[in-house]
């Protein structure tokens, strides 16, 4: 999984574009590549604006596949990327330690920060230990214990989030996954120093939101983030969950980033270069750092108080009713 | 692979029990638990409650609110608030037939009626769901409601009752229902602060986005016996875990030794057990 442009793992509607690479990797590989660089440069180029013009118009149902590419960066990537001098926290000093989502004091330009994120796993073990970025309780009561070490010494919050949704199992809901994240909202909703959030990947509902309450909410363009899963809404409301319905599902359900800065549901989008975070790791990596480095100097001014305040009447806004007739 | 299973409130099942409607018309009705052949005015007269088997049949919020409050005390608050479509939602039917067909079906406008009354002469703002109203599922009329009925109990120093019944979140406003939950576990945030008693009653079922929210932050919790109380509905996790779920796996006696529940409280006395909660940690 070394390889950064994205060839392990093919989006159908990527097909085009992965068949122009093949033939640009051909030329490339021939001992005479150099007496094709015209036809290299031709296949470049229109290679580029192939997979500009795919990327601009992409349907809310591709958005989500590609926010589910295996080799989208993680919370793990970022933080190599992004962060300096990473000190990885385990734990919820009651149950155990979640691996599906990642804590840890970390450096992020000139802002000393914690970090909370959910990770998937890349090798089969590790998805198989994250369960596929769906954490329990733990994971949820770790984050929180984390973020309120970081309120007492007033270090800023990032989180990122990449979830299909927490767990839902036998044990989760033994130890209280409702509980686990219903005390989250609250106490993120209270704490006394800057949170910003980045969706980087998939915003599966409550799991999603359990990181997600903060005074800064940005999503990377490929992201999704909606209260349930296309698939989930399809096999309820259309009965059955299948391409066509699942294609219906995503556009009705306005999961896009675009769609939740339009409803104000998030504050920014983070865009990404045409081809994806897959294909472009370092740049979105640097385009959320900076995004984070910005909003963060731009918190710190605040006072915790004044911090909670304006967190409320943001989240107490939300909502859209009307009179009866 | 990463496949989020549905956590709505369409993932619950109809009944808790076998049987047909939860609260059904006719003269004589069957018990869905035990069989029994019972006249509907005397299983009315004792709260909905199966006289043989103790069964609690799932009860609207109007018929919550006779039950639970001192006759004639309630004072209703924001009834005018109904549904917007923020979306235009449109799955087979478009959100806006759905929710004429649910209003039409309840003579309610969403899903929690909220308002102020007394209990046993304790004066309370209560809010309870209707789980007939497209599941009791919480969009933005039912989180504006429950935040500005915890802000009223705040405002004027009073304890806070809010019966649950759901199961979850209400797909037709996506982003916007997700929300509520963070905005209702807020307004709770803030009225902790103030030193505000918040009583949470669990009923069948409480599920989904409305558990993971304001409904597990009860300073007290209760809940009905056998109510189906979960984050992940049991057809998911069914699906997920691709084993039946134990006996009694989720219900309240469950939550109770899970030690997530703090009383399991029969109907009957819920009234009595509410008030004795307010004398005790109520201002
Ligand atoms: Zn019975």
């Amino acid at each position: 999984m070394t390889k950064t442009n994205g060839y392990n793992y093919a989006l159908p509607f990527e097909q085009p574009v992965i068949d122009l690479d093949r033939q640009i990797e051909t030329l490339k590989d021939r001992a005479d590549a150099n007496s094709y660089a015209e036809e290299l440069a031709k296949l470049s180029e229109s290679r580029d604006s192939l997979l500009a013009k795919l990327y601009r118009d992409l349907e809310p149902w591709d958005v989500v596949r590609v926010a589910r590419h295996p080799d989208r960066p993680q919370t793990s990537d970022y933080i190599s990327m992004i962060c300096r001098d990473f000190r990885e926290l385990h734990g919820d000093r009651h149950f155990g330690d979640d691996p599906a989502i990642i804590t840890g004091f970390g450096r992020i330009g000139p802002h000393k920060v914690m970090i909370v994120g959910h990770e998937k796993g890349r090798t089969t073990a590790e998805k198989v230990a994250c369960h596929f970025g769906c954490a329990h309780p733990e994971g949820y009561r770790k984050a929180l214990l984390k973020m309120k070490l970081a309120e007492k010494f007033r270090l800023p919050i990032v989180t990122f989030i990449d979830t299909p949704g927490a767990y839902p199992g036998v044990k989760a809901e033994e130890r209280g996954q409702a509980e686990a994240i219903a005390v989250n909202l609250r106490e993120m909703s209270r704490l006394k120093t800057p949170i910003v959030c980045v969706v980087i990947g998939e915003g599966g509902s409550g799991g999603a939101l359990g990181l997600g309450v903060g005074d800064r909410v940005a999503m990377l363009s490929n992201s999704w983030y909606s209260v349930i899963s296309p698939e989930g809404c399809a096999a309820i409301l259309w009965k059955e969950a299948n391409e066509e319905t699942n294609q219906a599902a995503a556009t009705a359900l306005s999961l896009t980033a675009r769609d939740n800065l339009r409803h104000g549901l998030i504050d920014d989008v983070i865009e990404e270069a045409p081809g994806g975070a897959h294909r472009h790791r370092q740049q979105v990596a640097d385009r959320i750092q900076q995004w984070l480095v910005d909003q963060i100097r731009e918190l710190r001014r605040f006072k915790g108080q004044t911090l909670v305040r304006l967190r409320y009447e943001k989240l107490r806004r939300i909502g859209a009713v009307a009179r009866a007739e | 692979m990463s496949q989020t299973p549905p956590r709505t409130w369409a993932d619950v099942p109809e009944l808790t029990a076998r049987g047909k409607k939860a609260v059904p018309e006719g003269l004589w009705i069957q018990c869905p638990a035990c069989s029994a052949s019972l006249f509907r005015r005397s299983v009315e007269s004792n709260l909905w409650v199966c006289p043989t088997c103790q069964y609690h049949f799932r009860v609207s919020a109007t018929q919550r609110i006779e039950q639970l409050m001192d006759p004639g005390s309630f004072e209703p608050m924001n009834v005018e608030m109904a549904p917007a479509d923020p979306l235009g939602f449109v799955d087979i039917k478009p959100y806006p037939a759905r929710i004429k067909a649910a209003q039409k079906k309840t003579g309610q406008n969403d899903g929690v009626q909220t308002g102020l009354g007394f209990i046993k002469g304790r004066k309370v703002v209560l809010a309870a769901m209707d789980f007939t109203f497209l599941g009791g599922s919480m969009g933005s009329v039912v989180g504006e409601k429950i935040a500005r009925a915890v802000e009223t109990a705040e405002d004027r120093d009073l304890p806070l009752v809010i019966v649950s019944a759901s199961g979850g979140a209400r797909m037709m406003e996506s982003g916007y229902s997700l929300m509520q939950m963070a905005k209702t576990s807020a307004a709770l945030g803030r009225f902790h602060d103030a030193g505000g008693l918040f009583i949470s009653v669990l009923t069948d079922p409480t599920t989904g986005g409305v558990t993971a929210s304001f409904a597990m932050l009860g300073d007290v919790i209760l809940a009905e016996p056998n109510a189906l109380i979960g984050f992940a509905g049991p057809r998911v996790i069914e699906q997920t875990i691709r084993q039946t779920l134990p006996e009694g796996f989720q219900r309240a006696e469950f939550l109770r030794d899970c030690g997530f529940v703090d009383r399991v409280v029969p109907r009957c006395d819920l009234r009595s057990e509410i008030s004795s909660i307010i004398d005790y940690a109520g201002k």
